[in-house]
């Protein structure tokens, strides 16, 4: 008798504790608590990260403040600053918002409204999946053999196709398939019943994309975009290759045409130069620089999650 | 009655405008040329990356590729070298990002409430917007001296350890979001069904959702072994951009990845124009990103055919 009881006990199954009121499930509970340990831990990552780099860049940031901010690169640490690297930066992300946003926008309405599922619809959405999962070093490589290299008369004759022109494209080309693909998500979350109303009207395709499916997608659209100036701004290794300067840049008066040819730095590889010069105050300068990229980094992405939030809606 | 038309006196042309339809015709013309663009990238990246590389692969000597360290100044190009700081740093990354990231996930799709949820995803999207190259300065700087020196005993200040916790780090959030679409994809009846019968919530996450989303979990990690064996910065900052490396296996010393070879031979590029034996080092690049190209692209085809068959399923 108490053979089987003991028995009982050691395989009780979930259905007989429910049943007797038993609501503690102590392994259950420990399950849990490791799952949310593993949340938050990267919350703790975050923590650190953020409040190792601000405290090391406290000392540059209280003693230099705006003037760190406001100061070209230079050789002696207590006179760098950020300001060649952020406007730098900007310019670039001007390409990619120029150049990536429209056509990724337009290739992401023809794949998801216009395309029939034939087989070339098939390999055009299969090849932009594979685009976005290629390194982004490696289209270091293709901007440096095709904006650098053979369009150079183009991009700039005199700083060898090293320019702002190249590292913008270059990075457009990056983000473009990122856009795409969550463009048409946005676009696919827009319900059938409001293209038919628009065509059962009389629409043109191209009227019910422009005045109905646009609209309502663009919350969307909109904050995938956001993201991926924001990851445009972030991203080195590609402009390692395509020739950012990593060191001192001297820039004369130039015209607008000149400056966008010419040579060019950007933030965060000025963070990458910096983080490997020796010596305290270098890494100091580094960590202050970083404060300044992820803070512009982090509002751009506060907004875009900020927008979603606002606007998302369920169908 | 005067008013009445008689519908079969006019006629009615269904076919439209004919400036209409050619404008349609015009702006569908443009569309597609932006989604062929996508086509023309490809085939931009496969000419760049293999152009240079078979040049490089005819004149470099073969015993070359094959010598005990990776020193291009000096003609050594030790393809194993890279390849194993490569999969080093993979494998901490992957040891570091996958218990994380799923337990994230589990929590988020399993467990927590939509307040919660909406709450603690921003967690994951932030630390998913933080550039590679500061978490390199973290690794650097913190994971460096204060976990890889002081808990595993290392002296050096570059570590290929700290370069594959960082990257680590950079995985979570792609690990995370990719097994949790997965997971709060898989339909409530199944869950149901499983409550139905007496299931407890552990047995449900573990026993019905986990085995179901498995090919979404699978697509994940394969994703993140991608995304950490291109990762590039992280490893140019901790694991010491130094440009050479000798064959190790050991992960407390200062190492190179495929990744990290490419970078600074680019950085290097004008102190390296020195031709040993023939070859100019910096074409060695192209032959190694073209080694990084088909790895990635081998992976995500296969993550591709995993992450199709949920959407198949449900």
């Amino acid at each position: 008798m108490s053979a089987i009881a003991s028995a009982s006990i050691g395989s009780r199954s979930a259905v007989e504790a429910a049943l007797r009121g038993e609501k503690h499930d102590v392994r259950g509970r420990v399950f849990e608590a490791l799952l949310l340990l593993g949340l938050l831990l990267s919350l703790a990552i975050l923590v650190i990260l953020l409040v190792s780099i601000l405290v090391d860049a406290w000392p540059v940031l209280s003693e230099r403040g705006w003037d760190f901010v406001r100061s070209d690169s230079s050789r002696i640490a207590s006179h760098a600053g950020v300001w060649q690297g952020l406007i730098g930066s900007i310019i670039l992300i001007a390409f990619v918002a120029v150049f990536a946003i429209p056509l990724g926008v337009a290739a992401a309405v023809y794949l998801q409204e216009y395309a029939r599922d034939s087989r070339m619809n098939r390999i055009l959405v299969t090849n932009i999946r594979n685009l976005a999962g290629v390194p982004s070093i490696v289209y270091g490589i293709l901007g440096l053999v095709v904006f650098v290299q053979a369009l150079r008369w183009i991009t700039g004759p005199d700083s060898f196709g090293r320019s702002y022109i190249s590292g913008g494209l270059t990075l457009a080309v990056l983000v473009m398939p990122f856009i795409i693909i969550i463009t048409m998500e946005a676009l696919r979350a827009v319900p059938t019943g409001i293209r038919e109303a628009a065509y059962g009207v009389g629409a043109t395709r191209w009227e019910v994309v422009r005045s109905h499916v646009l609209p309502y997608a663009a919350p969307g659209v909109f904050t995938g975009c956001i993201l991926a100036l924001a990851r445009a701004f972030g991203e080195t290794a590609p402009l390692l290759l395509v020739g950012a300067v990593t060191g001192y840049l001297s820039t004369g008066s130039q015209s607008f045409l000149e400056t966008l040819q010419g040579k060019y730095t950007a933030l965060p590889t000025q963070v990458f130069a910096w983080s490997q010069y020796p010596g305290e105050d270098w890494a100091q300068n580094t960590a202050a620089a970083i404060v300044v990229l992820l803070v512009a980094i982090l509002v751009v992405n506060f907004v875009a999650i900020l927008l979603r939030n606002r606007y998302e809606r369920k169908w | 009655m005067a008013a009445t038309v008689d519908v079969r006196a006019t006629k009615i042309s269904l076919t439209g405008n004919a400036g209409r339809r050619r404008k349609e015709g015009a702006i569908r013309g443009v569309l597609f040329a932006a989604a062929a663009l996508s086509i023309v990238i490809s085939a931009g990246i496969v000419i760049a990356v293999v152009g240079k590389s078979v040049e490089f692969f005819v004149h470099v000597s073969k015993a070359a590729l094959w010598s005990e360290a990776w020193r291009p100044r000096q003609g050594q190009f030790d393809i194993p070298t890279i390849f194993i700081g490569s999969v080093l740093v993979t494998v901490i990354a992957m040891v570091v990002a996958v218990p994380l990231g799923l337990g994230a996930a589990m929590f988020l799709s399993e467990y927590a409430t939509p307040r919660l949820r909406r709450a603690l995803k921003p967690i994951l999207e932030t630390l998913a917007g933080i550039p590679s190259v500061v978490i390199g300065f973290f690794a650097l700087t913190v994971i460096n001296p204060d976990i890889v020196k002081d808990l595993m005993g290392a002296s050096s200040t570059f570590t290929i350890m700290a370069a594959g916790l960082g990257v680590g780090i950079l995985t979570i959030p792609l690990v995370a979001s990719v097994s949790e679409d997965a997971m709060y994809a898989v339909p409530n009846a199944l869950r149901e069904a499983a409550y139905g019968i007496g299931a407890r919530r552990r047995s449900v996450t573990t026993k019905v959702v986990f085995p179901a989303a498995i090919s979404g979990i699978v697509a994940a990690v394969i994703l993140g072994i991608g995304r950490a064996l291109g990762e590039t910065m992280v490893v140019a900052v901790a694991a010491g951009a130094t440009g050479n490396a000798t064959r190790t296996f050991n992960p407390l010393v200062p190492g190179q990845t495929m990744t990290a070879a490419i970078a600074s031979l680019a950085i290097g590029s004008d102190s390296v124009k020195t031709a040993s034996g023939g070859v100019n080092p910096f074409d060695a690049l192209y032959f190694v990103a073209l080694l990084l190209f088909v790895l990635t692209l081998s992976l995500n085809i296969v993550s591709e055919r995993f992450v199709r068959r949920v959407r198949k399923v449900y």
